[in-house]
């Protein structure tokens, strides 16, 4: 196996919110009564059942809980494990499921300030991506405006299933806020179920939700680079969170050749698909759909042309690989200080800011809930 | 590509002898708008006159996404006596079959009944194409084989129609689309496997088709290329379906040609249905077997469009991880990303690889000497 080295930066940690109830200390009095009065369930995603062995590894479930819920947990066995410095924590709270863009605000706003309480404050390796209500644009950039205040955020999150296409322009003043304040987008694996979960209709089984993840991300890059959002925003990041990344060349090799054959339709796409997705988009590592030969993955590799296109990542706690052997076999020293350290603080401007307490303005809390 | 700048040459001429090829997806058109009328009852004239074609998506006439050329054609392709491109026999031979030296042209019709909301007028419809095909196509030019278009959506009717041209060598597979009204694995979809299987036919699934669901499980992109693209992410998907719903354990004998939607994708698809599959198998404890394995014993594939990297390298040990036994070359015409049959492999290719990807699968695979 190849060994972490210590000093990475794990670009998908998945804290779980034990229940929506748990969120109530950070609602105001009209969405707690909401919450409590409609008898509303707690919001898990079909795209992870609590008990799926996708959703955590046999050995990091807990006696009792959700994975991912415990602190210890977290850093036992994956920033202590590891050798992590900094640990991104992308909630995969369900909150992006319910239809009321009211709702969504309540419950975004809710779970951002949990996730600083209740972990950011708790260890200083921990990091946080701003959870956005989608449905509306103005809540979203206000929310990633009030969020961004704290550079321990370090990234705005969204879902590879949405409403639209992530490229179409409604979506970009999110873009071009996300750009203004040094945050990366990060896009996980994940629908808000507002469409099937596959583009030819709903499945049958949550094998097929989870495999059809890999051609969502995939439709997705297409629709971000042919609408132009890097040729407006040349400096955004976006970044592909538990993607997996081995369909990513011959998904580059059929849209160049369609780019070629029919870019006067979207003549501001100056710059060859490959060539944009170097510059501006990222994937986490975790998982590798791959075979675990050596050979085959260096091929890969090679066939990816780049060797600053991934960030590490456990993908903690969902089960992608056993023991220690998050990286996969046959990596060069060179290419595992590339993963877990160059590549992520290249992508991550905001991680080393958020370090020093002093920087950190203290505009969260029960106070700022009530608002 | 999309306009043509310099001449083609004459592909006869350019290097002397050609050797001879299979090609696996040919798209005949209709010369004019009545062209099916004899082979449909009179009942459907008038219905076609009054209401048209309702396909599960908006637009009378015309694809929503324009094409980026009139019928997404060549615009070389015109026969000269008139009539969109791909609709003259004559010309299809002057200008394709002879000088490429096509041994076996297997017709692909894709503006049949399929996918059509009326499911009556989508049987009659697919049943006069057949016909057509026959009469217009295969009786007339023997190295040109059919396929059985059938109304997708509407099992039943689709088994009975395969069952009346069981055994007719006119025809070389039963023709799907990848887009559908569900993923292509459902049960509704069964009889038409059960149906091609007791008749020896392979299933070509072609990219395209229109089932309602919005071409990305993000809902409707803005582009045609992003349409274009789309459409190996619905063949993975609907692939993925045929495997996970354990349509190859229940068909054991079925064999499918995915037409059209790539070929590049295959390795990593079967390496994450692999990988998930060893988690998640007690979710579908009819699988007998890994994922990839039902791709690598099932699943053949069309070239076109040809994958294109860079490096011949990459596309050579993609190619190692599909078989070269398993891929069947096309060129799409008279589509305008048509593929030239002298230019899609790159030197390197030894000579039993080569002869097995421009002719010898296709004849194996589809019975024909």
């Amino acid at each position: 196996m190849t060994s972490p080295i210590s000093g990475g930066v794990d670009c998908d940690l998945h804290p779980a919110v034990p229940h929506l109830t748990s969120l109530l200390p950070y609602m105001n009095d009209y969405w707690r009564d909401q919450v409590t009065t409609r008898g509303m369930t707690d919001l898990v995603s079909q795209s992870y059942p609590t008990n799926s062995p996708i959703s955590s590894r046999p050995d990091w479930r807990p006696a009792q809980g959700k994975p991912g819920s415990s602190l210890a947990d977290v850093q036992h066995q994956a920033l202590d494990r590891f050798g992590t410095a900094y640990g991104i924590c992308n909630p995969l709270y369900g909150v992006q499921m319910v239809f009321s863009e009211d709702m969504a605000d309540a419950f975004c706003r809710a779970l951002n300030d949990w996730l600083v309480k209740e972990w950011l404050d708790k260890d200083d390796r921990l990091r946080g991506s701003i959870v956005i209500p989608v449905q509306s644009i103005e809540k979203a950039v206000a929310e990633i405006e009030r969020c961004a205040q704290d550079q321990r955020f370090v990234q705005v999150l969204m879902l590879v299933m949405g409403d639209m296409p992530l490229g179409k322009r409604h979506y970009w003043p999110i873009y071009a806020a996300a750009e203004r304040l040094g945050l990366p987008i990060g896009i996980h694996a994940g629908s808000a179920y507002h469409n099937p979960p596959t583009s030819v209709g709903w499945g049958s089984y949550h094998i097929e939700d989870y495999v059809a993840q890999a051609q969502a991300f995939q439709t997705q890059l297409t629709s971000l680079i042919v609408e132009g959002v890097f040729a407006r925003h040349p400096k955004l990041k976006m970044v592909m969170l538990e993607s997996g990344f081995t369909w990513l060349p011959p998904f580059l090799w059929r849209l160049h050749k369609f780019w070629r054959g029919v870019r006067m339709e979207t003549p501001w796409v100056d710059r060859a698909p490959l060539e944009i997705v170097r510059s501006n988009i990222r994937f986490s590592l975790q998982p590798v759909d791959a075979p675990p030969e050596p050979e085959t993955l260096n091929r890969l590799f090679d066939h990816m042309q780049s060797d600053e296109l991934l960030l590490f990542s456990t993908d903690y706690p969902h089960w992608q690989f056993d023991g220690d052997e998050v990286l996969p076999r046959g990596l060069s020293p060179e290419l595992v200080r590339k993963i877990m350290i160059d590549n992520p603080h290249a992508t991550y401007p905001r991680l080393k800011v958020g370090h020093d307490p002093e920087k950190r303005p203290p505009v969260f809390g029960q106070g700022h809930a009530q608002n | 590509m999309n306009i043509q700048i310099r001449e083609r040459p004459d592909a006869a001429s350019s290097t002397g002898i050609k050797t001879a090829i299979a090609d696996c997806d040919i798209h005949p058109a209709r010369a004019t708008k009545d062209e099916l009328y004899p082979y449909l009852a009179k009942r459907w004239h008038a219905h076609l006159e009054t209401f048209g074609i309702q396909a599960y998506q908006g637009m009378m006439e015309g694809p929503p996404y324009p094409k980026a050329q009139p019928n997404a054609s060549r615009r070389d392709a015109y026969p000269p006596e008139g009539g969109p491109q791909g609709s003259s026999l004559s010309f299809m031979q002057k200008q394709h079959l002879d000088p490429n030296n096509v041994a076996l042209g297997v017709l692909n019709p894709l503006a049949t009944g399929q996918g059509l909301r009326n499911q009556d007028l989508a049987g009659a419809v697919c049943s006069a194409i057949n016909d057509w095909q026959i009469e217009k196509w295969t009786s007339k030019d023997s190295r040109l084989k059919g396929s059985v278009v059938v109304a997708n959506e509407d099992g039943v009717s689709a088994a009975a129609e395969i069952r009346k041209r069981a055994g007719d060598k006119n025809f070389v597979q039963v023709l799907l689309l990848s887009r559908n009204v569900e993923p292509l694995g459902q049960r509704r979809y069964w009889p038409i496997y059960e149906a091609a299987q007791e008749a020896g036919l392979p299933i070509g699934v072609h990219a395209f088709g229109f089932g309602g669901n919005p071409i990305t499980a993000s809902g409707w992109p803005s582009h045609y290329i992003e349409e274009m693209v789309g459409h190996s992410q619905c063949q993975q998907t609907a692939l993925a379906s045929l495997v996970l719903e354990g349509v190859f354990e229940r068909y054991p004998k079925l064999k499918m040609v995915m037409v059209e939607a790539g070929f590049g994708w295959a390795p990593s698809l079967a390496w994450r249905l692999d990988k998930v599959f060893a988690r998640l198998h007690s979710e579908v404890p009819h699988l007998k077997r890994k994922p990839s394995e039902y791709i690598r014993d099932h699943i053949w594939w069309t070239t076109q469009p040809m994958e294109d990297p860079e490096s011949r390298d990459h596309l050579f040990q993609t190619i190692e991880w599909i078989g070269w036994d398993k891929l069947l070359f096309a060129t799409d015409y008279p589509h305008w990303d048509y593929d030239e049959p002298s230019r899609v492999l790159p030197a390197g290719v030894s000579d039993a690889n080569r002869q097995a990807f421009y002719l010898d699968n296709a004849k194996q695979l589809y019975g024909v000497s």
